[in-house]
């Protein structure tokens, strides 16, 4: 069924169609329609779930934890400063290998108070062990919910899905909501091998000594590496299913491009146009959009941008004291490579500052007209 | 041969408790009751490690450790994981320290007491940071020595009185008890079993070496705690009806409660006076609001 | 949970993804942490079971034996578990247990 909606819901839809059983949340702007329409949806009886109201962040990732430990499909959402109180669970619901999915609305930190986008709240937990996926459209903030219950449950990870603010939290477009029965062919019930059971009893996460605790970590990074593959087949499986694919990253116009483009999240939608643009004009550039930051597809990059001219790219984050965080991962992607490209890094578009069509071509034109870099970091825009 | 407690145990031995442990023997009385289906949430506490270190365990039912602030929350994520699951018999326990029920955790207990979230929280009190090597918490009573708390400047705030906390969030009830009483403290468990909505247990848990006790005082200590009206043993339904369970008639005074103790041994005559005055006036009140409640 | 028995492993493949428990802390035979033995006359005790009441372990047995009419079952000490802490012939109300030096 198509519906024009607010990529919140789409967030909601997307919990509702994978059948989530425990919802804990705590509101935030501008997540608050996500539990808004939770609630009601469980209220009316249109969910089969539980919703505890929780009162904090951090008790809602908590909570989400005991309810997946028993093999209940938990879901919350939250955003900036809710995800900042969050991470010290983030860590232990990795730990625990509990696959919870969240969604997480991008907004800037404070002080100063900022409710607009950015994207260092969700970049702060790169090393929790969650995955990341930065969707760029609601109709992806809605599949990708799917999706990830999916890879989640088969890895044993959670899954972060991340959608700017405002941009894409209250922008209405128009999503094809799927059938519930499709849905329930592609994802199945939750099946745990160990969880909290009084019958099979076990302890979950005990004091684990110096002789075991490193094998678990590189189970972490096993699972994460295995999620590579995964991500891209359960993407296959789920456009045969729904005609929409969804892989690590996505590809606009790249066949010959000498000029490479890359970004995440809404910046990465405003691309297209402007690639469209400066094509018309000749130029040979394309969009490589990384829509997967953990696992961090480092072996397409390299694929993908192998005997490129230039590459570029656009981080909505900063990590204070160095560069942004796409930028620094896309470099170290590439260093070993004994031919790599010039890899330029931009700032835009903090705390919410539009990142426009004209934003992007000054990038591009900067990045033309320059051989190599010549500044480690490029901030565009700033009012000197 | 007629057993005073149940005969079964849940709980094994070779877990890795101080000798003496009154923590260990709470343990062993709630499982007594409670039996095998139960899930419990564990914060970082004694019994993070008391249960033992992976791939072991001695609690005999599914245990979730969790991060310190977090035992009630992630209580009620089990319980709604359960029940949507069609599971409404199994019980849910959160055992937490003093610590983390006093102190870190008190956020999440009173969000879930609030909720009134059906599952039982026991605060197992041995009145300090014991695990991490005896720091004061906001549990930690007047008087007392901790690492924190040198004897210079011995802790010169009251023990927080978390059982009015609960109170004040009308949860249907809430309960003291000491490991000393084990039968007192079996039938509350029994009691508590009948009763929907959050269930508070508060424990008093003598630690040796926190206490700087002899071990083999743990249990004489519970009940000099008792006797001497430091840790009255009563009940509160709904938040407002008290009942003394245990009524001290011939009171102890304080310092024979404070002198088997290391960590009070500083105290002059005039802070255990100090110590005397304060346990009377709440007992005292104790007994006006059991009067009150029985009008 | 199989009790006592020990878990081992070669590595990532045969080991659990996550830390969880597999077997009964009773492979953790916490006797040896003992300095004093409690050594229960069975002359005296009364067969009351508070020592085993108390016991944190728990590390007193209930076992089957005929005392008399009334008695068919004792208080035995589980050596293999018991750390020594002395609650049981504190709170004996007949002071039947000694606790006896462990000797090295």
């Amino acid at each position: 069924m198509r519906s024009v909606i607010m990529g919140n819901h789409a967030l909601s839809y997307g919990a509702k169609l994978s059948r989530a059983q425990v919802i804990a949340a705590y509101p935030i702007t501008p997540q608050t329609e996500v539990v808004e329409l939770l609630s009601q949806l469980c209220a009316n009886g249109d969910m089969k779930a539980k919703f505890i109201k929780v009162e904090s962040e951090h008790s809602a990732m908590a909570a989400s934890m005991g309810a997946s430990a028993t093999g209940a499909r938990a879901f919350t959402a939250t955003s900036s400063q809710g995800l900042a109180l969050m991470h010290e669970v983030l860590h232990w619901a990795a730990g625990a290998r509990l696959p919870i999915v969240m969604g997480n609305i991008n907004r800037a930190f404070g002080p100063p108070w900022s409710i607009w986008t950015e994207q260092n709240d969700s970049i702060a937990q790169r090393d929790t062990g969650w995955l990341q996926i930065y969707a760029s459209s609601n109709q992806e903030v809605l599949d990708s919910i799917i999706q990830s219950y999916k890879v989640a449950e088969k890895i044993s990870l959670p899954i972060m899905v991340i959608l700017d603010a405002f941009v894409l939290s209250h922008t209405y477009e128009v999503v094809d909501i799927p059938e519930q029965s499709i849905v329930d062919k592609y994802l199945p019930p939750l099946e745990m091998e160990y969880k909290l059971d009084w019958k099979n009893p076990h302890a979950f996460g005990g004091l684990t000594k110096p002789d075991w605790y490193y094998e678990l970590r590189y189970q972490i990074e096993e699972a994460q590496e295995q999620a590579k593959k995964l991500i891209v087949d359960t993407g296959k499986e789920f456009k045969e299913m729904f005609g929409r694919e969804y892989g690590l990253v996505e590809e606009y116009k790249m066949d010959d491009a000498e000029i490479v483009l890359i970004s995440s999240s809404t910046i990465a939608s405003t691309l297209h146009v402007v690639i469209d643009e400066l094509r018309e004009q000749g130029k040979k550039v394309g969009l490589l959009r990384i829509r997967v930051f953990r696992p961090f597809p480092s072996e397409e990059l390299r694929k993908i941008l192998k005997g490129r001219k230039k590459v570029a790219v656009i981080d909505r984050n900063i990590s204070f004291g160095h560069e942004g965080a796409f930028f620094t991962e896309t470099k170290a992607a590439l260093f070993n490579e004994k031919d790599h490209p010039p890899i330029f890094g931009f700032i835009a578009g903090l705390g919410g500052r539009d990142v426009t069509p004209d934003v992007l071509k000054d990038i591009f034109n900067i990045v033309e007209t320059t051989e190599w870099p010549e500044k480690d970091i490029y901030w565009i825009g700033v009012k000197l | 041969m007629k057993l005073s407690i149940p005969e079964r145990e849940i709980m094994s031995p070779g877990h890795l408790a101080c000798q003496g442990c009154g923590a260990a023997l709470a343990m062993r009385y709630v499982l007594k009751s409670l039996g095998k289906r139960v899930i419990y949430s564990v914060p970082a506490c004694c019994w993070s490690v008391i249960d033992g270190p992976f791939p072991y365990s001695s609690i005999g039912v599914p245990l979730f450790h969790t991060a310190f602030e977090t035992a009630a929350a992630v209580a009620s994520g089990i319980k709604a994981g359960l029940e949507i699951q069609n599971d409404e018999e199994t019980r849910v326990v959160a055992w937490a320290g003093d610590g983390g029920t006093f102190d870190i955790g008190l956020q999440a207990l009173s969000g879930a007491a609030e909720r009134n979230d059906d599952f039982i929280y026991v605060c197992y009190d041995n009145e300090a940071y014991m695990n991490t090597g005896i720091q004061r918490s906001s549990a930690t009573p007047w008087g007392a020595w901790t690492t924190t708390t040198p004897v210079k400047h011995f802790k010169k705030e009251r023990k927080k009185n978390i059982v009015e906390i609960l109170a004040a969030h009308r949860i249907p009830y809430i309960a003291t008890a000491s490991i000393a009483y084990p039968e007192d403290l079996i039938k509350k468990v029994e009691k508590i079993k009948t009763i929907k909505g959050t269930k508070f247990l508060h424990i008093i848990s003598p630690c040796p070496p926190g206490w700087k006790s002899p071990p083999e005082l743990s249990v004489k200590l519970a009940k000099l705690a008792v006797q001497s009206k430091i840790f009255p043993i009563f009940e509160i339904e709904n938040g407002i009806k008290y009942k003394i369970n245990i009524h001290v008639k011939k009171p102890v005074s304080v310092k024979e409660y404070l002198k088997p103790q290391g960590r009070f041994k500083h105290l002059t005559d005039q802070d255990i006076e100090h110590i005397q005055q304060d346990a009377d006036a709440y007992y005292e009140w104790l007994l006006k609001q059991e009067e009150l409640s029985n009008e | 949970m199989a009790d006592e028995k020990e878990i081992k492993w070669t590595g990532v493949k045969d080991m659990p993804p996550m830390a969880v428990s597999l077997g009964s802390m009773r492979v953790n035979k916490t006797g040896n942490w003992r300095n004093l033995r409690p050594v229960i006359d069975y002359e005296k005790c009364i067969y009351c079971f508070i020592c085993w009441k108390f016991c944190p372990e728990p590390s007193i047995d209930i076992e089957a034996a005929q005392i008399s009419e009334r008695v068919d079952k004792k208080p035995v000490i589980n050596l293999n578990y018991c750390k020594g802490c002395g609650i049981c012939a504190e709170e004996c109300p007949v002071k039947c247990i000694e606790m006896v030096k462990e000797e090295i």
